[in-house]
């Protein structure tokens, strides 16, 4: 059986610039799959593909398929795409402030949705969307459903933007950076929120994060993507136990634990490279320290490690632990 | 400076700046550029169609009507640009000092300013010129005063956004002083969208110019000017078409290339969202 | 005891706004009270989320924003009374690294221009070479010199901000959210980068920050703040959490290591509006541990070793 979403060999362009080359993945309803990297990495092009937005901004598919349960995307037109969207594939922005019209009030916002994909009349989508700003526990629904935007606070709003999504029943969740403009605190609101999502309701959710810690406390699978190849893609304990990658390695790296002694703490030299100047062979190498010749003229290719992960590497570690 | 140049190697920017230039070139040097004088009156030679004698043909007093164009030019383009010139220097001041202080002098500017605003340009100048009196002077001044409003808005809105900009906070950070970061920072950030929309505004003023000839306010004959000699070709639209038709190609064709230049340089700059924001 | 080289005493900043035709006069007290000594080559962290006065501070410590009350004293003289001329020099002894790398420089600047602006300022000679020296301190090569802002990547503008915070050799430098809004690649450089600098320099840093983790990873002590107000001092980076609000933070703050996974246990409601604190604890709302007296009375700041503003502590 396949998977609810699989990329295989996806490549996209925009342009002349081939900004994704070769993104294979796979996500299963239940489950909760990280997309990791640095800016630039190609994380957020490769939800847009995932969702069949890649012509909103002027992009294409040049080679491999986004197939969403069973049905190859590139074989639905613009319409079918659109039934996909908001029906079976709910998207959560990074930034709730500029996702949400500020003058519509908040209910009918929700509203609208489950009356164009579920074909609800106005009272019983009202009553679904009570329900839902229930479910996300936000206090005295009804009162913040005649609400107007500009009246709550940042948490808030992200709460109505994952309420939004739900409301065309969807089975994937693809959330950009959910967190990012939230306070800390809050953060740990809307995480619990998305993870009860999953758990309850056995929805598939598309996390894409630059948090280390968001992806280690929630995350089923990671895929590490940089330079918008795919690095590495493995379940989350051994992705940190053992990273395959020297770049996964490196990230891992690069944030603060407990009880790390100053001084321990080690950036990636260098930055990530634009599409324009995209180096040869393996695109991490002027970063790696491990790189040599080979790295430096051939492309590697994503083989299979044991665990049934996926690396791209010439000097890739086992990576079994 | 260098976006200038860069405004250039764009097709459509090439195009109007080389007829910017050219107008430029035969305003300076108007009075060698054709074997006839724009003043003396040559009556047995009134009203000829073009001709290779007079290129563009002749006036109802036979004066050549090319070399009436560029000397028109000379008027037209100098009106305006050192209306504007003074306008934006005036509005510069005006607009840094109500951005910088605020409070109290910033609102009685502004609201001067936008009473200004909602009145039309050419009712402004109109009323200055009644008041001035007709000639070059009245209608530099006229303009220079219709425009003020623009160029004080648009500084007092690009002083206000800067203010707030962390690098001015990192400047006080150092110890600088208010000269320091009015003269060293602000300004020199507010003076690229200023200075384009002034080009953009010379093009107005043109027509503005050109208006106030039509209407026989503007340089007093015999000086030509693009406006008074449409004014005189346009009871002989039918007789001698010609003298009508030229001034205001002139005028049209130069104003069109004024705006499509300032365009060229604000996608250049990369200054268009920064001139939306202070209209 | 030596003399500490920065002292904060009962600093406060108060913000008006409105009191025009249709809205009505509301203040809020961004800082409310700080008492704070560092001491030289300490490095002392504040965390605390939006809202809580700490970028309010920063700019509080540097004058930027004037205080509303309270005094600043450097190597015990009070910044706070000094007339102009004498702040601008008391400016080269403090310098200050800003949140957002693009707009900190201005963009008309080469980097050249921004490390010859501190000099210049304050009419200062800067030695042939100089920018060189900069740019290499903070691992740039001599080339970018000629570099406009926007040709630069983040990571290489915020090491530009530092080397400008550098140029007049201050002995104190405030740091705000520096890394805030770099990807961690590079936030880990620009930390390391610090870090380095502090050791051969013997700087002294206040480092402002809303990473619990990033703050216990490179701070020798923490402060944490809370609508305006220091709720607790942790004196050690590992120290273990004596208010209710730092053990939340704390909480809320994921480890980046999976074998470590525990249920997210969030804080219940937000953060209030500073505009109508509550008479109370500004915290007792969200607390698990509020009872009546934290409801009507505003707890102090016990002066401990390891002090904390709560009724109930952990």
């Amino acid at each position: 059986m396949s998977a609810l979403l699989q990329l295989s060999g996806v490549s996209v362009a925009i342009g002349k610039a081939h900004l994704l080359e070769g993104i294979d993945l796979a996500l299963d309803r239940g489950q909760i799959l990280g997309l990791v990297g640095e800016s630039g990495s190609g994380k957020s092009l490769t939800a847009m593909a995932a969702m069949g937005l890649l012509p909103l901004i002027g992009g294409r598919v040049t080679a491999g398929e986004v197939r969403f349960d069973g049905t190859d995307l590139s074989t639905l037109g613009e319409a079918g795409r659109r039934h996909l969207r908001g029906r079976r594939i709910g998207f959560v922005t990074q930034n709730p402030m500029t996702a949400l019209d500020p003058v519509q009030r908040i209910g009918a916002q929700i509203d609208v949705v489950s009356r164009l994909h579920l074909g609800l009349d106005k009272a019983a989508a009202r009553a679904r969307t009570l329900d839902l700003m229930a479910q996300l526990r936000i206090p005295e629904a009804a009162a913040v459903a005649e609400a107007w935007p500009h009246q709550l606070s940042g948490g808030m709003k992200q709460r109505i933007v994952i309420a939004m999504a739900l409301a065309g029943d969807p089975d994937l969740i693809i959330a950009d950076e959910p967190t990012t403009a939230l306070d800390v605190t809050v953060q740990a609101q809307i995480l619990q929120i998305l993870a009860g999502l999953v758990r309850d309701r056995g929805l598939a959710l598309m996390l894409i994060t630059h948090d280390m810690g968001v992806v280690a406390q929630l995350c089923d699978r990671v895929a590490v993507l940089y330079a918008g190849r795919l690095a590495e893609e493995r379940a989350v304990g051994p992705i940190f136990a053992a990273p395959a990658h020297p770049y996964t390695r490196a990230l891992t790296l690069c944030i603060p634990r407990e009880g790390m002694a100053r001084g321990s703490l080690h950036g990636i030299p260098g930055a990530v490279p634009s599409a324009a100047a995209y180096p040869a062979g393996c695109r991490f190498h002027p970063r790696c320290a491990r790189a040599d010749a080979t790295c430096r003229a051939t492309v590697p290719a994503l083989s299979a490690l044991p665990d049934g992960g996926l690396v791209a590497c010439h000097h890739a570690e086992p990576g079994a632990p | 400076m260098r976006a200038v140049l860069r405004a250039f190697r764009r097709p459509m920017g090439a195009i109007a700046g080389g007829w910017l230039l050219a107008m430029i070139f035969v305003a300076v040097f108007a009075a060698w550029l054709t074997p006839y004088d724009y003043d003396i009156q040559a009556l047995k030679e009134a009203y000829q169609p073009p001709s290779p004698a007079h290129w563009l043909g002749t006036d109802e007093f036979g004066r050549d009507l090319l070399t009436r164009l560029f000397h028109g030019a000379r008027t037209s383009l100098s009106v305006s640009s050192i209306a504007i010139g003074i306008s934006v220097l005036c509005g510069m001041v005006l607009g840094a000092a109500a951005g910088w202080f605020g409070g109290r002098f910033d609102r009685a500017v502004t609201v001067v300013v936008d009473l200004t605003w909602s009145f039309p340009e050419i009712l402004i100048a109109l009323i200055l010129v009644a008041i001035i009196g007709p000639g070059t002077t009245g209608t530099m001044a006229a303009i220079g005063v219709a425009y003020l409003a623009q160029f004080t808005r648009l500084t007092r809105a690009q002083i206000m956004m800067l203010k707030g900009e962390t690098f001015i906070e990192a400047a006080r950070s150092l110890g600088a002083g208010n000269a320091h970061i009015l003269f060293r920072h602000l300004l020199p950030n507010a003076l690229a969208p200023v200075l384009v929309s002034a080009m953009l505004a010379t093009g107005d003023a043109i027509i503005l110019e050109a208006t106030l000839g039509f209407f026989g306010l503007g340089a007093q004959p015999p000086t030509p000017s693009w406006g008074a000699m449409m004014s005189a070709g346009s009871a002989l639209v039918f007789k001698a078409p010609w003298i009508i038709l030229f001034p205001g190609l002139a005028v049209a064709i130069t104003v069109v290339a004024i705006n499509l230049f300032g365009d060229a340089l604000i996608a250049e700059l990369d200054i268009r969202a920064r001139m939306r924001r202070a209209a | 005891m030596t003399q500490p080289l920065i002292q904060l005493r009962a600093l406060t900043r108060r913000f008006e706004t409105g009191g025009g035709w249709f809205t009505p006069a509301r203040s809020m007290t961004a800082v409310r009270a700080v008492d704070l000594a560092i001491a030289r080559g300490e490095v002392v962290g504040v965390v605390g989320e939006s809202g809580c006065g700490k970028s309010t501070l920063a700019r509080l410590v540097l004058r930027l924003i004037e205080p509303t009350s309270g005094q600043i004293l450097l190597d015990g003289t009070d910044l706070t009374a000094l007339p102009r001329a004498a702040l601008r020099a008391a400016r080269r002894r403090m310098a200050m690294v800003f949140q957002d790398p693009y707009s900190s420089l201005d963009p008309r600047y080469t980097v050249a221009d921004v490390l010859a602006e501190p000099f210049v300022v304050q009419r200062r000679p800067m030695d042939k070479g100089a920018a060189e020296a900069m740019l290499a301190d903070v691992g740039l090569p001599a080339s970018v010199a000629a570099s406009h802002p926007h040709q630069l990547s983040g990571g290489q503008r915020q090491r530009v901000g530092i080397a400008r915070a550098l140029a007049l050799r201050p002995d104190f430098i405030v740091l705000d959210e520096p890394t805030a809004s770099l990807d961690v690649s590079i936030q880990a450089q620009i930390i390391e980068l610090l870090s380095g600098l502090r050791d051969r320099l013997g700087l002294t840093y206040l480092f402002i920050s809303h990473d619990l983790g990033l703050v216990r990873y490179f701070c020798d002590r923490i402060v944490v703040m809370y609508l305006g107000a220091v709720v607790e001092v942790l004196p050690r980076p590992d120290a273990a959490p004596r208010h209710p609000y730092t053990q939340a933070l704390m909480q809320s703050n994921l480890s980046p290591d999976p074998s470590r996974r525990r249920a997210i246990a969030p804080l219940a409601g937000e953060i209030p509006s500073p505009f109508s604190l509550p008479p109370g604890c500004a915290f007792a709302g969200r607390c698990p541990r509020a009872s009546d007296r934290c409801r009507t009375e505003r707890p102090a700041l016990e002066t401990a070793e390891h002090p904390v503003a709560c009724f109930h502590p952990i």
